[in-house]
């Protein structure tokens, strides 16, 4: 089922993404008021992407997904099952870029990569949603979200009627997601949920869902493709999908005082640029589409309050005068600091090559060796023993 | 010879039926439920009754009080009644199935010699420092001292005063009801020490279904084991600028005293950073009037997300963070304050994010830039600094100012910032929230479970659910009788076993095989064996109903 699709290098560019850049000219006007940030009744915002690639296709500029400018890096979970930055077959290593003319590099200087290659594997994934993870996992690989969380899922790789393809290998069944996401409903892990799959299929994924506070988008419908964008001439892969490339191209005008609806996000990609038509579902949501703001979900804005009150606190001077003058004697007879020693540098330079053990030839060399004298007695006979004996 | 060989024959067929009948009786007496026991998944019992049980759960919290009666406090046939408990039972209404009652035990006795000469003196703090010698109280109990109505213990405006220990004082009455009217102030003053009807909701916030006023409320922070509180200095402009900070000193000053009072909730951290050439996300505006920088206040809330992400924090613990950040602006950007909604400036030029932490701009005085050479020596005076982050840690715990009855006297605040029983109160809310969550956890936990048939129940998940059970319901016995350190204890080992099972890594496996699969996996196997057996069980089912037909026939 797979065959049937046609996989660009995931641009897992999520639009939201947007350019790093986009971030620090944040300092815009804003005209919105502190009240509207309360309509959504979120606090914190998490996302977790996953544009796996299966890579059918030598190299390819599949491009990773950047990191929001607007979600910070701590409370983004990106999974990456190939290495496409840093594959020996791309020509601008630790670049990935969206577009053949190479104005965006989508793999920017705070990607923060939590599970790489054989990490990725349904397993993990659903122990990310579901937050039942070994007790030994750091903390930049967990979904810390709690009840007042807004949280983005997107998925993007091979798919069928129905699953989600993982490494070539596994697959993620509609019903397994679902199951997933009832299980964060009932442990309040979220507070709203916007799940984006760019698959072939990719509708089917999200129509066994049943919990509530879901909206889902998916780039083609049951029975359509997802076709990729525009090959890069120069590697010879694709290098984005065209769904992804056109939400890329929406996000990139969202800054964080914008008042973009979800609704807008609907239209996008429509069928004449799209080839496939684009689906979504919102009857699970309980906030009417055109109130979502597109910043709910791709942005990260807090709720902020003056704090005018304070305590008192006694002064110590005396203590403090004191402390400030030993602090400071100290710091004047204080040795200058220097790292430990760590590597014996020298011993390493001089090195003496160690001498190896002789050991005898192993299985491989002895039984070639034998097939060829047995080669050679054949052919030449026996009698040749004698004068080697 | 035919007869022979035919009724061997028929001893044949009448083997071979026997043997496919016996076959038949072995596949499906044996074979199928063997079949069906080894393939089901293992699911441990669960106490599925004991924790829709704990949904209907009433929750009572007494809060116990001793009331200690003067000699001229109340009339003296009131005082012959002595001593005596009087109970004052409310329900608080929340919109939640959990019913919470609230219940104020007093105990009414006469005051003992020691504690006659106590309130006998002039000034309220020397009375309460004799009755502090007294031994301790324990967590969530009050005691109130009545004294007379014209005692000078309390200025005469003042009807009653709150101490920062458990202790208040109440001025009686001389009148025939003098205990109903002493008994309503008791019971006002009572529950500013203790329980509202706020703070629970604010407790139960989380729980209860969204509305527009627990929408905008404060929410405070959850309810967790521990907490890592981070001091974080930003230091955008470190040519201009050096800046020394004592934190160290301050934490152990200021900061610690706090927490040790604090650390009957939770574990705390503490640890301090300085960023350089950190910038905060907001370009800030130039204000001509008084020639100072200004940050409006909608656009504080995207200051925090750029600079989240170079904070950091602790890889090995899972606790909340609590970021505290000092901001010393650069120098082209000097002075810089934070506007409220209306443009003035915010006396504390601090601001806080509920959940998140509190950020705090600090600004160089502009004299230190006297002797021009850059850069400039800024020490920063840390008591500031600290009270402002006191008071930051104290909203974000939802420690707010209480409402205190009216005409009543608040003592100013202890040395460590927290007073002993706002303390309590936080353990009251702590509770409550710690039970609530612990219930709705198991609920889900069972709900889950019994929607979703495909996953396995460990016997040590298992037997933490009946853990969690066993503690909520000690919880709910130790507040119901007035203990409230033990019910705390319970309510944490509660939520802690809860998530524990909720969360144990095992409940993943879940079983989940489309119909097709499973098909495609059984029908290799069991066909090739069901075939033979049901066409031989057809073929002996019609010959018999044949050999029935034939003696009718012959008749």
């Amino acid at each position: 089922m797979a065959a049937a699709c046609f996989p660009g290098p995931l641009a897992a560019a999520l639009a939201a993404l947007l350019l790093l850049s986009f971030g620090r000219l944040a300092a815009s006007q804003l005209e919105d008021q502190a009240e509207q940030f309360f309509r959504s009744g979120h606090t914190n915002n998490w996302a977790v992407l996953e544009p796996l690639f299966p890579c059918e296709l030598p190299s390819g500029a599949c491009t990773p997904v950047a990191e929001s400018c607007f979600v910070s890096a701590s409370h983004i979970v990106l999974m990456l099952a190939d290495d496409m930055a840093c594959n020996p077959r791309n020509p601008k290593p630790a670049t990935v870029f969206s577009h053949k003319n190479m104005e965006l590099n989508v793999y920017g200087d705070d990607v923060e990569v939590d599970y790489r290659s054989y990490e990725v594997t349904v397993e993990n994934f659903l122990r990310v949603l579901t937050g039942r993870i070994p007790s030994s996992t750091p903390r930049s690989k967990r979904l810390l979200s709690d009840d007042r969380s807004n949280i983005l899922i997107y998925m993007t790789g091979h798919g069928g009627n129905g699953f989600l393809k993982f490494q070539d290998s596994e697959e993620i069944t509609n019903i397994e997601l679902a199951d997933a996401f009832e299980q964060m409903w009932q442990k309040r892990r979220y507070n709203e949920l916007l799940f984006i799959i760019d698959t072939c299929q990719g509708a089917s994924m999200y129509e066994r869902f049943y919990s509530p506070n879901i909206m889902a988008l998916a780039s083609s419908q049951v029975g359509e493709d997802s076709l990729s964008h525009q090959p890069d001439p120069a590697i010879g892969v694709h290098l984005m999908d065209r769904y992804t490339f056109y939400v890329l191209e929406f996000l990139e005008e969202i800054n964080p005082a914008s008042e973009t609806s979800m609704y807008d996000l609907f239209q996008v990609c429509p069928k004449s640029l799209c080839v496939s038509t684009p689906g979504h579902r919102t009857d699970l949501f309980q906030r009417d589409p055109k109130n979502v703001l597109i910043t709910d979900f791709f942005g990260s804005v807090r709720k902020v309050e003056i704090t005018t009150e304070t305590i008192s606190l006694q002064h110590d001077s005396e203590i403090m005068e004191s402390s400030y003058t030993e602090d400071r004697m100290d710091e004047d007879l204080m040795e200058p600091l220097k790292y430990a020693e760590q590597l014996p540098v020298a011993e390493i330079i001089h090195q003496k090559p160690k001498l190896k053990d002789w050991h005898p030839p192993g299985g491989f060399i002895l039984g070639l060796w034998a097939l060829i004298i047995m080669v050679f007695f054949k052919t030449y006979g026996i009698k040749h023993m004698k004068f080697i004996f | 010879m035919a007869a022979s060989g035919a009724a061997a024959t028929d001893l044949e067929v009448i083997r071979g039926k026997r043997a496919a009948l016996f076959f038949a009786a072995v596949a499906i007496v044996l074979g199928l439920p063997l079949w069906w026991k080894t393939t089901e998944t293992y699911r441990a019992p669960l106490p599925y009754s004991q924790i829709s049980g704990l949904n209907a759960l009433q929750l009572r919290l007494m809060v116990p009080i001793t009331v200690v009666f003067t000699r001229d406090s109340v009339p003296l046939d009131d005082q012959e009644k002595l001593p005596f408990t009087v109970v004052h039972e409310r329900e608080i209404p929340l919109k939640y199935k959990m019913k919470i009652k609230c219940r104020f035990q007093k105990a009414y006795r006469r005051a003992l010699d020691h504690e006659e000469e106590a309130l006998s003196l002039d000034n309220v703090k020397e009375a309460e420092a004799m009755l502090a010698e007294q031994k301790e109280q324990s967590e969530g109990s009050l005691t109130v001292f009545v004294i007379s109505e014209h005692s000078l213990l309390l200025p005469q405006d003042m009807m009653s005063y709150i101490g920062p220990e458990r202790t208040a004082v109440v001025r009686g009455i001389m009148h025939r009801e003098a205990f109903n009217i002493i008994g309503r102030r008791i019971i006002q003053v009572a529950q500013a020490m203790s329980l509202t009807e706020d703070v629970l909701a604010a407790a139960l916030a989380d729980h209860l279904p969204e509305d527009k006023w627990s929408s905008d409320k404060r929410r405070p922070l959850k309810s967790s084991l521990g907490y890592e509180i981070t001091f974080s200095l930003l230091n955008p402009d470190p040519k201009s600028h050096d800046v020394y900070w004592d934190i160290e000193g301050a934490v152990r000053r200021y900061v610690q005293p706090f927490l040790n009072v604090l650390s009957a909730v939770g574990n705390f951290s503490v640890d301090s950073q300085i960023l350089y050439y950190a910038m905060l996300g907001v370009n800030p505006r130039f204000d001509p009037a008084s020639s100072s920088y200004y940050l409006a206040m909608n656009s504080l809330p995207h200051v925090i997300n750029p600079v989240e992400s170079r904070l950091g924090s602790s890889a090995t613990s899972l606790y909340p963070v609590l970021n505290f950040l000092l901001y010393v602006p650069e120098l082209a950007h000097s002075p810089l304050y934070i506007q409220d909604k209306d443009g003035a400036p915010v006396a504390t030029n601090a601001f806080h994010s509920p959940r998140w932490g509190g950020i705090m701009v600090y600004n160089v005085d502009p004299k230190a830039y006297n002797s021009s050479e850059l850069p400039v020596r800024v020490e920063v005076d840390m008591v500031r600094v600290m009270e402002v982050f006191l008071s930051q840690l104290r909203l974000l715990f939802g420690i707010a100012q209480p409402q205190v009855p009216p005409k009543c006297l608040l003592s100013g605040p202890k040395s460590e910032g927290l007073m002993t029983w706002e303390l309590d109160r936080l353990l009251w809310a702590r509770s409550v929230e710690n039970l609530a969550t612990a219930t709705t956890t198991l609920t889900s936990l069972a709900q889950l479970l019994g929607k979703i048939g495909n996953i396995v129940i460990k016997d040590d998940v298992a037997s933490e659910v009946y853990k969690a059970v066993a503690a909520v319901q000690k919880a709910a016995e130790e507040l119901a009788s007035g203990h409230l350190s033990s019910a705390f204890v319970a309510s944490q080992e509660a939520v802690t076993s809860s998530e524990r099972a909720f969360f144990d890594p095992s409940l993943l496996h879940l079983l989940y095989f489309p119909d097709d699969q499973k098909f495609a996996i059984y029908i290799p196997l069991f066909l090739p064996m069901a075939v033979p057996i049901l066409l031989s069980l057809v073929k002996i089912f019609l010959e018999a109903h044949k050999s029935w037909k034939k003696p009718e026939k012959i008749d």
